[in-house]
C-alpha cells in the first residue's frame, strides 16, 4: 500500500499528466475553484477527462463532486451566488470564457440527473425537443429518424416503439432514466455528464443503465458521479476521489480500488468514513 | 426508596401524561369540527335567507287584458309608422285603463278610486306590447290579449307578503238587506262568530296606537268592507261586485291587521285584485324580465340586463389588462429577475398593493383616469382599469406561487439539452404552471366581479336604463346595482335585491366551476 502523502500542488502535477490508454483528452480542467457566496466548495482542482472512456467521480456527500460535474456544462451559472474560477478547455477553448454561449455548450455536453426528469410530454416529444430547438432535423422524417436512433442507442426503442405518444412520465423509473439518456444523446453531444443516474433506481434498472453506459462509452466521453463504489468499479475506467472540495486522488479505476496511493482514499473505499 | 416506588411512579406519571395528550388530541379534533360546522351553518343561513327572499322574486303576477287595438287610439298617425306606435305608450296605457274601468265600473265614481285603479299598471309596462304592435302593424284593429305585470305592492299582497292579514271562513249568510246609506245588512245565525273571535285575537296582537283593523268579506268576485260586526249580523259597504253574491254564500273574511292609512294599498285595490284573480285574469309567471329588462324605477319592471352587460364589459377590460401584465410580471420576477434589494423591494410592494383597501383604488382611478386622463365617467372602461389595478397583484402572487411549484428538475432538464432560459420558461415551466396561473387569475377576476366600493367612486353607481353597447358607454355593474336596489325604500325591492344577489352568485359559481374544471383538465403530474 502506498502511503506517500502528497501536497495538493504535487498531486495536481502527477494527476493531470498521465493520459488514459484511449489517448485524446476531451476536457482539460485547470485550477478550478467554485464559490457559493463566500464559501469555497471546490479548491483548485485540475484534472482531465479522456474521450471514449468513463470517468467516475466518487467521494462522500458534500465533497463537491456534483458541483464539479456541473462546471463542465456551466449548469452552475443557473445557481445564484455561484462563481467558478479556472479554465476548462474543450478543443482548446475555455468554456468559462465570456463569449462562450452556455446554451451551445450544453448541446455539446449533455447531462443526466439523479432523479429521472422526463418532460411531462410524450415520449416522442421528450426526445425531439432538443433536436427541434437546435434545428438538427430537416423535416418530420429526419426527426423521426433521430428519435428512433436515440431511443435505440439508449436501449429503449423496443419497449416504447408502439407508444411514442404516451407521456414520458408514464414509464417506469429505469425506463424514464433511459429516456433521459436518449434525450441527452439526441442533440449529438460529445460529452455526457451523469449525476448519480442510478441512485433512484432498483438493482435491475441499475444494471440496465450500467450496461447502457458501457455501450455508450465507445462514442462519448462520459463523466459519472456515483455514491456506489461497486458501480464506479464496474463502469468506469478512470476514477477520481474527492474529499472536502479537494481532488484527493485520480487514477485508473483498477489502481484506485486495488492500490490507492492516498490514505484517505483507502479509508473511504474500505468504508471507514463517508 | 424501594424498587416499586421507583418503577411505578414514573410510569403513573407517564400514563397521566399520555391521557392528557390524548385528551388534547380529542379536544383539538372537536374544535376543528366545530369550526367547520359554524362555517357551514353560516353559509347555509346565508343561502337560505337570500334564497327564500329571491324565490319570491323569481315569479311575479301578471294581469291579462283583452283589448281592441283601436287605430284611432294607438295609431292616430296611421298604422304604417311603427316608430310612432312604439312610442305611443299613452295610447296603449289608455286601452288598459279603459279595460280596467269597464271591469270595475264603480271606480268611475270619484277621482281617488280612478287613480287607485290606474295604479294597477305602470305606463311603461305596456311598452313591450307597443313594440310588438309596431313590428306587426297587421295587429292594428284586432283584439289581442295584452299582458302587463301587476303593480309591485299588489303583487306582494297576492304573494302574501305586503299586508298582514288573517283569513277566516265565515258562516252562511241567510239574508242581505240594502240600507238607505248604500250599505247592506248581512245576517245569518252565527255567520260571523268566527270573525268576532278572530278580531278578539287580533286586538291582542296589535299595538295600542294602531287603528281599528279592517275586515273585508269576499264572495266570488264581490268584496265588501264589514263594520258593526256581531255573531249574527254585520253591516257591509260594498267595494266591488254585487251584494246578492253574498246571499246563501259562504264568504271568506279577511282581517287586515294594519289600518288602511298605514298601507300602500287600499281596501278597494285589494277588492279589485282579488276579483281579477277570481276571474282568472292573474297569472303567476317566472320573472324572466329580471334578466331581459334594464333598471327601472318601478320594481315590477326592473331587471339586471344593463348591469350584467356592464359587468361583462368591465370584466373583459380587467381581464385584458390585468392578466397579461400580471402573468408577465410574475414570470419575469420568478424566472428572470436577479435576487437583489430592488426586486425584494418590488416584491414587498406588490404584496402591499394586494392588501390595499379596494376603495383606495377607486380614488386612484377617479384621480388618474377621469381627472387626469379625461376618460369618460361611469364607463366600464374606467371601471375595468380600476379593477385591473386591484386584481393584478393578486394575479402576480398566484402566478408566482404556481411557477414556484414547478419542480426545478424540469428547468434543469430543459437547460441540459441546450434550451435557452426563455425556451425553458415558455416551453416547459409556464405550460406546467398554467392551471395554477389561470386559477389565480380567475379567482382574482371573481373578486373583481363582486367589487362595489371602487366603482362607486368612479360614478358607476348612476341609474342606467340602457344596455351599454361599448366599454365607453355609461354603465353599472351587478354588485353596484344590488347596492342601489337595497337603498330603495319600497318593499318590493327587497326580494328583487336578493334575486340579483343570486344571479351574481351564479356568475361567481360559474367562474369558480371554471377554475375547478381547468385545474382538473390540465393538471399534470411530474
Amino acid at each position: 500500500m502506498d502511503t506517500t502523502q502528497g501536497t495538493p500542488a504535487m498531486m495536481d502535477d502527477t494527476l493531470t499528466l498521465p493520459r488514459s490508454a484511449d489517448g485524446a483528452q476531451r476536457i482539460d480542467c485547470r485550477n478550478i475553484k467554485v464559490f457559493y457566496g463566500q464559501a469555497q466548495a471546490i479548491h483548485d482542482v485540475s484534472m482531465s477527462f479522456p474521450d471514449r472512456a468513463v470517468t467516475a467521480l466518487i467521494g462522500p456527500s458534500g465533497c463537491g463532486k456534483s458541483t464539479f460535474l456541473r462546471c463542465l456544462n456551466r449548469m452552475n451559472d443557473t445557481i445564484e451566488n455561484c462563481r467558478v474560477e479556472g479554465e476548462i478547455l474543450m478543443d482548446g477553448e475555455n468554456i468559462n470564457d465570456e463569449d462562450v454561449d452556455p446554451v451551445l455548450l450544453r448541446s455539446r455536453v449533455g447531462m443526466v440527473f439523479q432523479k429521472p426528469n422526463p418532460f411531462p410530454k410524450s415520449i416522442y416529444d421528450n426526445i425531439a425537443y432538443g433536436p427541434r430547438i437546435h434545428g438538427l432535423a430537416n423535416g418530420r422524417e429526419d426527426l423521426d429518424a433521430i428519435v428512433e436512433k436515440s431511443l435505440r442507442r439508449a436501449g429503449l426503442w423496443e419497449e416504447v416503439k408502439d407508444r411514442l405518444t404516451a407521456p414520458g412520465t408514464s414509464l417506469s423509473g429505469g425506463q424514464q432514466q433511459r429516456l433521459c439518456i436518449a434525450r441527452a444523446i439526441a442533440v449529438q453531444p460529445e460529452v455526457i455528464l451523469m449525476d448519480e443516474p442510478c441512485s433512484a433506481l432498483d438493482p435491475i434498472a441499475t444494471a440496465r443503465i450500467e450496461e447502457l453506459i458501457d455501450d455508450l462509452r465507445s462514442r462519448y466521453c462520459i463523466v459519472i458521479v456515483t455514491h456506489s463504489m461497486q458501480q464506479a468499479a464496474r463502469v468506469s475506467q478512470r476514477t477520481a476521489f474527492f474529499h472536502l472540495g479537494n481532488l484527493v486522488e485520480l487514477g485508473d479505476t483498477n489502481q484506485i480500488f486495488t492500490n490507492p496511493r492516498e490514505k484517505r482514499t483507502e479509508d473511504y473505499i474500505t468504508g471507514r468514513f463517508g | 426508596m424501594t424498587d416499586t416506588v421507583r418503577t411505578s411512579a414514573p410510569s403513573a406519571a407517564a400514563a397521566r401524561h399520555l391521557r392528557r395528550r390524548r385528551a388534547r388530541d380529542g379536544r383539538f379534533r372537536y374544535y376543528g369540527l366545530t369550526a367547520i360546522f359554524v362555517a357551514l351553518g353560516a353559509l347555509a343561513v346565508l343561502v337560505l335567507t337570500i334564497g327564500t327572499q329571491a324565490f319570491s322574486a323569481a315569479t311575479y303576477n301578471v294581469v291579462r287584458y283583452e283589448v281592441t287595438l283601436d287605430p284611432a287610439v294607438i295609431a292616430p298617425e296611421g298604422a304604417n309608422r311603427p316608430a310612432d306606435i312604439s312610442r305611443n305608450v299613452e295610447g296603449f296605457y289608455g286601452l288598459v285603463r279603459d279595460n280596467l274601468l269597464k271591469t270595475f265600473p264603480e271606480a268611475e265614481a270619484d277621482r281617488v278610486s280612478r287613480r287607485e285603479l290606474s295604479d294597477f299598471v305602470t305606463r311603461l309596462a305596456v311598452l313591450p306590447t307597443a313594440r310588438l304592435v309596431a313590428n306587426n302593424p297587421e295587429l292594428v284593429g284586432s283584439t289581442i290579449t295584452l299582458t302587463a305585470p301587476l303593480n309591485d305592492d299588489l303583487d306582494l299582497y297576492l304573494k302574501g307578503q305586503g299586508v298582514r292579514e288573517r283569513k277566516i271562513k265565515a258562516g252562511a249568510v241567510s239574508s242581505v238587506q240594502g240600507g238607505q246609506d248604500g250599505t247592506f245588512l248581512l245576517s245569518g245565525t252565527g255567520a260571523f262568530e268566527a270573525v268576532v273571535a278572530g278580531l278578539a285575537v287580533a286586538s291582542v296582537d296589535r299595538a295600542e296606537d294602531a287603528g281599528q283593523p279592517d275586515v273585508l268579506l269576499t264572495a266570488g268576485v264581490s268584496t265588501g268592507r264589514l263594520s258593526d260586526i256581531d255573531a249574527g249580523s254585520a253591516r257591509m259597504e260594498l267595494l266591488t261586485g254585487r251584494a246578492q253574491d253574498f246571499a246563501q254564500a259562504r264568504a271568506t273574511a279577511r282581517i287586515i291587521l294594519s289600518a288602511e292609512s298605514e298601507r300602500t294599498i287600499s281596501d278597494r285595490q285589494i277588492a279589485w285584485v282579488l276579483a281579477l284573480r277570481e276571474m282568472g285574469r292573474v297569472d303567476r309567471v317566472p320573472r324572466w324580465t329580471l334578466l331581459t329588462n334594464s333598471d327601472s324605477t318601478y320594481p315590477e319592471l326592473a331587471g339586471g340586463l344593463a348591469a350584467i352587460v356592464g359587468s361583462l364589459l368591465t370584466m373583459l377590460i380587467t381581464a385584458l389588462v390585468a392578466m397579461p401584465i400580471g402573468i408577465l410580471a410574475a414570470v419575469y420576477l420568478e424566472e428572470f429577475a436577479p435576487r437583489n434589494r430592488l426586486t425584494e423591494f418590488i416584491e414587498v410592494n406588490i404584496n402591499n398593493l394586494a392588501a390595499v383597501p379596494s376603495i383606495v383604488f377607486g380614488l386612484l382611478g377617479a384621480a388618474l383616469y377621469i381627472n387626469f386622463l379625461g376618460m369618460p365617467r361611469s364607463a366600464p372602461l374606467v371601471g375595468g382599469l380600476v379593477l385591473a389595478l386591484m386584481t393584478f397583484p393578486v394575479v402576480i402572487i398566484a402566478s408566482r406561487a404556481a411557477l414556484k411549484a414547478v419542480p426545478p428538475s424540469v428547468r434543469s432538464g430543459a437547460l441540459a439539452v441546450g434550451a435557452s432560459q426563455m425556451q425553458t420558461v415558455f416551453h416547459h415551466v409556464v405550460p406546467l404552471a398554467a392551471p395554477g396561473i389561470l386559477t389565480g387569475a380567475i379567482l382574482g377576476m371573481a373578486r373583481a366581479l363582486g367589487e362595489t366600493a371602487p366603482l362607486l367612486l368612479i360614478g358607476m353607481v348612476a341609474f342606467v336604463g340602457d344596455v351599454p353597447r361599448s366599454p365607453a358607454d355609461e354603465s353599472t355593474v351587478m354588485p353596484v346595482l344590488i347596492f342601489s336596489w337595497s337603498n330603495n325604500a319600497e318593499r318590493a325591492w327587497e326580494p328583487l335585491t336578493s334575486a340579483m344577489i343570486i344571479i351574481l352568485l351564479a356568475f361567481l359559481l360559474v367562474m369558480n366551476g371554471l377554475v375547478v374544471f381547468l385545474r382538473r383538465k390540465y393538471e399534470r403530474r411530474w
